[in-house]
C-alpha cells in the first residue's frame, strides 16, 4: 500500500483554469483536490472522466490520467475505465446538462450496475457554455435565452433520479460550503460502487444568485440541513430546528414548542437499505430544509468485481487455456 | 441396408434445407454440412431466414432456408441455385422456387401438402407442382409427419415434441442420398444433446428411420458421393464469420498481451460477437452489454485509455451512433476496433440482409477530417484474419480501425483449419517507457510512422490529459491556434497514410493478362472469384483484383488499375467503391456493377455481365 502523503498541490495541473471570475466551479475543483489529497490514492492511479460543458473542462486542471470526452458520455467511458482496470480510483465529471439531458441514459445505467466511479455532478440549473439556455434542472417558469416566455417543463430533482435508478450513495454540497463539500466528497470516494454529489454551483454570467435563497449567509442556519450519519437533523441559526415524520411527511419543529424534545428528532440513516427516507430528505424544499451532506450511502456488490470475479471463476477450471486450446474443444475433424 | 441403387459422383453440389422457421433447418443444414466436411468436403453455407422470430405458421413470411454448397474440389461460395431442396411444407416450396434448379430433386413432407398449407400458403390450386411449374423437377414424396409420429408412438414426449423431430428424418434421407454413414451423424447428435438423453434417443430413432426409408423404397434413382478434396493437414472446425471475428480479437489480445474488452448493443446482424465473447471468460475476455450503441463504444473508448485492447462490435444503424465517439478516439489517438457487420440499409432496413453500403459510412461518416483505418474481410475464415489484423493496426497506430464484414460473411460458414498461433505475427503496443519521461508528451510521435506513445493509466510519472479538444502538438495542451491545427490534421492523416507501407500489396487473380479486370472488395469475393475462375476455365481472359484494405489502400494500387482498359467496380451498393477509387487514383473512369437487393451477387449472373463486357 502506498504510504506517501498527498497535499491538494500535488492534484493541481500546470494549466491555467479558465472559469469565468466568481464561478462555483472552482470552489469544487479546489474541494476535490483537498479530498483526493487526503484519500492519499496516487495521481498515477487516478483518472478522472468528464463530459463535455463548463464544468466538465475540468480534467486539465487536475495532475492526474484524465480524458475530456464526448457531450453526455462521461459516465460510459468511465464505466469502461473501471470495468478494464478496477485499481483505478475513477471521478466522472459532468453538469446538469451533460449528465441529466444528453447523458441521461448513460446515468441511470451507471447507477443500475453500481459501477464503482464518483460522479460530482456540478448543478447551476443552466447552459453555461452555450451562453444561456434552460437545462433539464431549470424550475418550470425559468426565463432562458431558449425560454423567453418560460419554460414549461418539470425539472429533475438529481436525488429522485439517482434513487429511481437504485442508486446507492447520494450527497449534495454547496459551492460555497467548503468544509461540508470536502467531506462529502471523501465520503463518495470511499464508498464502492457508483456515488452521486450534486454540487449546487452558481453561474455568475447566465443564472447569477440561482442558490440564492438557500446558500446566502444570512439565510443558510435555517433554510438548510447537514446530514450526517447516525446524527439528529437539527439544524438553524439556534440549533433548534429538527426534522420528525409526521404521517408520511416529514415535518420541521422547533424544539422546546409544543412539547417537542431533542429526543424527538429523527436520527439520519444513511445506512438505511429502503430508500423511502432518502428520497424524501433528497427532495426537501419550500417550508423544509434543503438536505446537504451525505443522504445515502449503502453498500452493494460492485459491477467490475463482479465481473472479475467471474472470470475468475470460470477461469480457475480452465487456468491455463489459451485460444488455441479453446478451439480444440470444438466440434472439429483431422484431415491427415 | 443393401443398396443397390446407382452411386452418382458430383465435383459440387447445392442443398437447400428450408421449412417454417420452428421446423429446425438451421440445425439441419448445419449437420448436414458438418457431416460433409467431416467426410473431407469442401464447404460453403449461408442461411437466408426471416427477420420475424416465429411468423404464423404455415405462412411465406414464415419461410427460414440454409443453403450448403458441397464440393469435391475448393469452392467459394454456397451456390447460385440449388440441387437439392427439402422442402417441409407448401411455403416452403414456393418461396424457395427461384432458388432452385428446374430439373433439381425436391424433397417434401407430403403429410404437410393438404388444403390447409395450400391456402396458408396461398395457393390458388390444390396441385403445387402444376402450379409452380415444376415439372422437370425429381420429387420425392415422404409421409413424413406420418412416419415421424409412428415411430414415436411410444415415447412419452408430447405430439408437440415429437414433430419437433421431423428435421431429423430429412437428415437421414440426405444421408442416404449421399452416402454418407448414417453413425457419423449419430455421432454428431450424441455431441449436440448430450445433456438431453430423451431428445437424443428420439432423434435418433427418427434418423435412422429416415435413412432407412430412402434405402428400403429406393427413393431417388440415383445416390451421390461428393469425393474429398486435398487440403492441408490439421484440424478443422466450421466456423462461421462471427465467430470468426470474436476469435480474431481473442488471438490480437493473446498476440499482444493486452486484456481484450468488447462493449456492445445487441444488433442484428452482429449480435453473435457479443454472445461469444461474453461466453469466453475461460480465456478472460471482458464485456460489457452497454445501454445503447453510443455506450458500447464509450465504454471501449474508456478500456482503451484504460490499457486494453478494445473493440465494439454493431451494424450499419449502430455505427451511426457511434460516428461522434469515435471521433474522440481518432482525435485522442487511441486504439479502438470497430466491427460494422454490414445489413440492407438505409435505416431499420432489411435487417437480416447482406449489402455493402455502409463503406463510405465507414470511410467518411464523422464531422470534420478523420481518417481511421479501414479493412474489409472476404470470407467467413478470414474474418478471423482481419479482425486480428484490424486490432494489430488499431494498437500499433494508435487510431480507431473500422472492420467491416456483412451479414452474408457473419453467419455464413466454411471450414477452417485451427490456426498455429506462431504463424500469426506479434503486435507492440507503443508503451511509453521510462527514459522518455523527461520530455514526453501526450502528442509526441514515433518518427518512424507518425503514431503517439501510449501511457496508461497506472504507470508512474506519465499522468497526462487528452480529449476530443484540438491540442498543442508539442505540449499536448489545448489549442485554437490555426497552423497548430493545419498541421495535427495533417499529421492525424499522415498517420493514417503511412500504415501502407505495412500493408501487402494488391494482388492480381484470373489471368492477369486480360483487358478485363473485376474489381470488388470484401464479402464479394467467392462469386467473383469463382465468376473469374469460370470464365477463364472456358477460355476467357479475366483479371480479378479484390480489396481487403480499404483506408489506406495497398501502395500498388493506381499501378495494378491503370493497366487495364476495361475496370469493372463490382459490389452491393450504388457505387461506393468505385467512387471512392476515382477518387485515389487520377485519371481511372471504372464500369460498375451494382445490386441491392439483401442478397449477395450470384456467380451465373457475373459470368454473363463480364462476357457482354468482353464482348463489347
Amino acid at each position: 500500500m502506498e504510504t506517501k502523503k498527498y497535499s491538494a498541490q500535488d492534484f493541481k495541473s500546470d494549466q491555467a483554469v479558465r472559469w469565468c471570475p466568481g464561478c462555483g466551479d472552482y470552489a469544487i475543483l479546489n474541494s476535490i483536490q483537498k479530498a483526493m489529497a487526503e484519500l492519499g490514492v496516487s495521481p498515477d492511479k487516478t483518472a478522472v472522466i468528464s463530459g463535455i460543458g463548463c464544468s466538465s473542462r475540468f480534467p486539465y486542471y487536475v495532475n492526474t490520467y484524465g480524458m475530456h470526452t464526448v457531450h453526455g458520455r462521461a459516465a460510459a467511458i468511465a464505466t469502461g475505465v473501471k470495468t478494464a482496470n478496477p485499481d483505478l480510483t475513477v471521478w466522472q465529471i459532468t453538469g446538469d446538462g451533460d449528465c441529466l439531458a444528453i447523458g441521461g441514459n448513460h446515468f441511470i445505467h451507471a447507477l443500475r450496475r453500481n459501477i464503482d466511479i464518483n460522479i460530482v455532478l456540478f448543478n447551476n440549473e443552466i447552459y453555461g457554455l452555450t451562453k444561456g439556455q434552460y437545462s433539464p434542472t431549470s424550475r418550470r417558469g425559468f426565463i432562458s435565452k431558449s425560454s423567453p416566455y418560460g419554460t414549461v417543463e418539470d425539472p429533475f430533482r438529481p436525488a429522485e433520479l439517482t434513487f429511481g435508478a437504485r442508486g446507492n450513495f447520494f450527497a449534495r454540497a454547496l459551492d460555497v460550503d467548503l468544509k461540508t463539500t470536502e467531506e462529502v466528497l471523501i465520503q463518495a470516494a470511499r464508498h464502492k460502487g457508483t456515488s452521486v454529489v450534486e454540487a449546487l454551483v452558481n453561474c455568475v454570467i447566465f443564472n447569477d444568485g440561482t442558490h440564492k435563497a438557500i446558500s446566502d449567509k444570512d439565510v443558510r442556519a435555517d433554510r438548510t440541513i447537514i446530514l450526517k450519519h447516525g446524527e439528529p437533523m437539527i439544524y438553524g441559526k439556534n440549533h433548534d430546528k429538527g426534522l420528525i415524520i409526521d404521517g408520511f411527511n416529514l415535518k420541521s419543529v422547533k424544539i422546546g414548542e409544543n412539547g417537542i424534545t431533542e429526543k424527538d428528532i429523527l436520527i439520519h440513516d444513511a445506512k438505511c437499505q429502503d430508500c423511502t427516507l432518502h428520497f424524501k430528505l433528497g427532495t426537501m424544499s419550500g417550508d423544509l430544509p434543503v438536505a446537504f451532506g451525505v443522504i445515502r450511502d449503502v453498500d452493494a456488490p460492485t459491477y467490475e468485481e463482479a465481473v472479475k470475479e467471474q472470470i475468475s471463476e470460470v477461469q480457475a477450471k480452465h487456468p491455463t487455456r489459451k485460444l488455441e486450446d479453446f478451439l480444440r474443444t470444438l466440434e472439429t475433424w483431422e484431415i491427415k | 441396408m443393401a443398396d443397390t441403387a446407382k452411386i452418382t459422383s458430383l465435383e459440387k453440389v447445392v442443398v437447400r434445407f428450408s421449412g417454417d422457421s420452428g421446423d429446425g433447418m438451421q440445425l439441419t443444414g448445419s449437420l448436414f454440412s458438418n457431416l460433409s466436411a467431416i467426410s473431407g468436403n469442401e464447404i460453403s453455407t449461408f442461411p437466408d431466414y426471416p427477420a420475424e422470430i416465429r411468423a404464423p405458421h404455415g405462412t411465406l413470411g414464415g419461410v427460414s432456408g440454409y443453403q450448403v454448397h458441397v464440393g469435391s474440389k475448393k469452392i467459394y461460395t454456397p451456390g447460385d441455385l440449388a440441387d437439392i431442396l427439402i422442402a417441409m411444407n407448401p411455403a416452403a416450396l414456393k418461396v424457395n422456387k427461384k432458388h432452385i434448379k428446374s430439373n433439381a430433386i425436391i424433397i417434401i413432407d407430403e403429410d404437410s401438402f393438404d388444403e390447409s398449407g395450400y391456402s396458408k400458403a396461398g395457393y390458388k390450386t390444390d396441385n403445387p407442382i402444376e402450379e409452380l411449374d415444376l415439372r422437370s423437377a425429381q420429387i420425392i414424396s415422404a409421409p413424413i409427419s406420418t412416419m415421424v409420429k409412428a415411430s414415436l408412438a411410444d415415447s412419452e414426449m408430447d405430439l408437440k415434441s415429437i414433430l419437433r423431430c421431423k428435421n431429423m428424418f430429412s437428415l437421414g434421407l440426405l444421408c442416404w442420398l449421399f452416402n454418407i454413414p448414417v453413425d457419423n451423424a449419430m455421432h454428431l447428435l450424441k455431441n449436440k444433446f448430450k445433456k438431453r438423453p430423451a431428445i437424443l434417443a428420439a432423434n435418433l430413432k427418427v434418423l435412422v428411420d429416415g435413412f432407412n426409408y430412402g434405402s428400403n423404397t429406393h427413393a431417388s434413382v440415383s445416390t451421390y458421393r461428393v469425393d474429398a478434396i486435398d487440403k492441408p493437414k490439421g484440424t478443422y472446425t466450421d466456423v462461421k464469420g462471427n465467430q470468426a471475428t470474436a476469435w480474431g480479437l481473442i488471438a490480437a489480445s493473446e498476440k499482444s498481451g493486452l486484456p481484450l474488452f468488447l462493449g456492445s448493443y445487441p444488433i442484428t446482424p452482429a449480435t453473435e460477437i457479443l454472445q461469444e465473447l461474453s461466453a469466453r471468460k475461460d480465456l478472460g475476455v471482458k464485456t460489457v452489454q452497454a445501454e445503447d450503441e453510443i455506450a458500447g463504444v464509450c465504454t471501449a473508448i474508456g478500456a482503451s485509455f484504460a490499457g486494453n485492447l478494445a473493440a465494439t462490435s454493431t451494424s450499419g444503424p449502430g455505427l451511426a451512433l457511434k460516428s461522434e465517439a469515435i471521433n474522440l478516439a481518432i482525435m485522442a489517438e487511441l486504439p479502438l476496433v470497430i466491427i460494422d457487420v454490414m445489413r440492407g440499409g438505409p435505416s431499420t432496413g432489411l435487417p437480416t440482409k447482406t449489402e455493402q453500403t455502409d463503406l463510405i459510412q465507414a470511410l467518411y461518416g464523422r464531422s470534420g477530417e478523420s481518417p481511421c483505418v479501414v479493412v474489409a474481410a472476404s470470407t467467413p475464415a478470414n474474418c478471423f484474419d482481419y479482425a486480428f489484423i484490424a486490432s494489430k493496426l488499431a494498437v500499433e497506430h494508435m487510431t480507431p480501425a473500422i472492420l467491416l464484414t456483412d451479414a452474408f460473411l457473419a453467419n455464413g460458414s466454411s471450414a477452417w483449419r485451427i490456426p498455429n498461433m506462431d504463424e500469426y505475427p506479434a503486435i507492440e503496443p507503443p508503451f511509453v517507457n521510462e527514459s522518455m519521461q523527461s520530455y514526453w508528451k501526450p502528442y509526441f510521435r514515433n518518427p518512424e510512422n507518425g503514431s503517439r506513445y501510449w501511457a496508461i493509466p497506472g504507470t508512474k510519472g506519465f499522468a497526462h490529459r487528452v480529449g476530443g479538444l484540438e491540442k498543442d502538438s508539442k505540449t499536448g495542451a489545448i489549442s485554437t491556434d490555426p497552423n497548430n491545427h493545419q498541421l495535427m490534421v495533417n499529421l492525424r492523416q499522415a498517420k493514417i497514410d503511412a500504415i501502407a507501407d505495412e500493408i501487402p500489396e494488391l494482388e492480381v487473380q484470373g489471368n492477369p493478362d486480360s483487358d478485363l479486370l473485376v474489381v470488388g472488395w470484401g464479402g464479394t469475393f467467392g462469386h467473383l472469384y469463382s465468376a473469374v475462375e469460370e470464365l477463364n476455365a472456358e477460355g476467357k481472359k479475366v483479371a480479378l483484383a479484390h480489396f481487403n484494405y480499404i483506408n489506406p489502400l495497398p501502395k500498388n494500387t493506381a499501378e495494378v488499375l491503370t493497366k487495364y482498359k476495361k475496370i469493372v467496380v463490382c459490389e452491393l451498393n450504388n457505387g461506393q467503391f468505385a467512387g471512392y477509387l476515382r477518387a485515389k487514383v487520377d485519371g481511372i473512369v471504372p464500369l460498375k456493377y451494382n445490386k441491392i437487393e439483401g442478397q449477395p451477387f450470384m456467380v451465373q449472373e457475373l459470368i454473363d455481365h463480364f462476357k457482354t463486357l468482353l464482348d463489347a
